[in-house]
């Protein structure tokens, strides 16, 4: 289970919408062991593509630092698919088996009036879809 | 010759766990083939077949991405630290990507 504050939400799905006809990434940090999403850090897609999302080798150096030097954890990687539904491709697999650890949540802008967000955990090449519970920032 | 080499999760299975370890080499092929003699198998997961580095990981000396240095040939100094990190990358296409 993912659970998720309502405004983490929300950044993910308008930096998707921001960033529409090309896939937009982030992830968002979270307390070191904790699992739970805190700090959202929108990255640059260094494809630049409708179909792709790569980090930046620079910027992801750079956030492995900034995270370690907080004690945190990346504990969300999320992207948007611009044409498909939120599901993980094949590329998405290859990639997320790298990162067993986080939650891979995927943003689908095809619909321009309805977003589509959905969470899995990828480990070994196995795709699991997990709930996504969605709750109250005021705490 | 001691450069420190930085684990990544989802290799550590391959160093009982370690996030970091020691190694030496003259260059960064030197320094994967003395990582594999200790960490069996753990080359083949930094290195395609074709003797390039692999498209899923990042390496970097120091903070530089070697493939901006000299790759696989790149010279390594006693006391560098090298840094491998998996690649984050993916995206709707739906095509295997190659190492």
């Amino acid at each position: 289970m993912l659970e998720l504050r309502q405004d983490l939400y929300d950044a993910m799905v308008a930096h998707a919408r921001r960033d529409h006809p090309d896939e937009a990434c982030g992830v968002i940090a979270g307390p070191a062991g904790s699992d739970r999403p805190e700090r959202i850090i929108p990255m640059l897609n260094a494809a630049r593509s409708p179909t792709f999302f790569e980090f930046d080798s620079k910027d992801l150096f750079n956030l492995y630092r900034e995270v370690d030097e907080r004690d945190e954890d990346i504990v969300v990687i999320y992207h948007s698919h611009t044409a498909t539904e939120a599901y993980p491709s094949r590329t998405d697999i290859q990639f997320g088996s790298l990162n067993p650890d986080a939650h891979w949540v995927l943003v689908s802008t095809r619909d321009p009036q309805v977003a589509e967000l959905r969470s899995f955990r990828i480990v070994d090449a196995a795709v699991t879809e997990e709930p996504v519970v969605v709750v109250d920032g005021l705490e | 010759m001691a450069i420190e080499v930085r684990i990544p999760t989802v290799l550590r299975s391959y160093t009982a766990g370690a996030k970091a370890v020691d190694a030496k080499g003259e260059t960064l092929s030197d320094l994967f083939t003395d990582l594999d003699s200790r960490y069996d198998g753990l080359r083949g997961r930094l290195v395609s077949d074709e003797g390039a580095l692999n498209r899923f990981v990042n390496v970097y000396l120091n903070d530089e991405d070697v493939r901006f240095l000299g790759g696989i040939e790149t010279p390594l100094s006693d006391g560098d630290v090298v840094t491998i990190l998996p690649a984050v990358a993916g995206g709707g296409r739906d095509a295997d990507v190659r190492a």
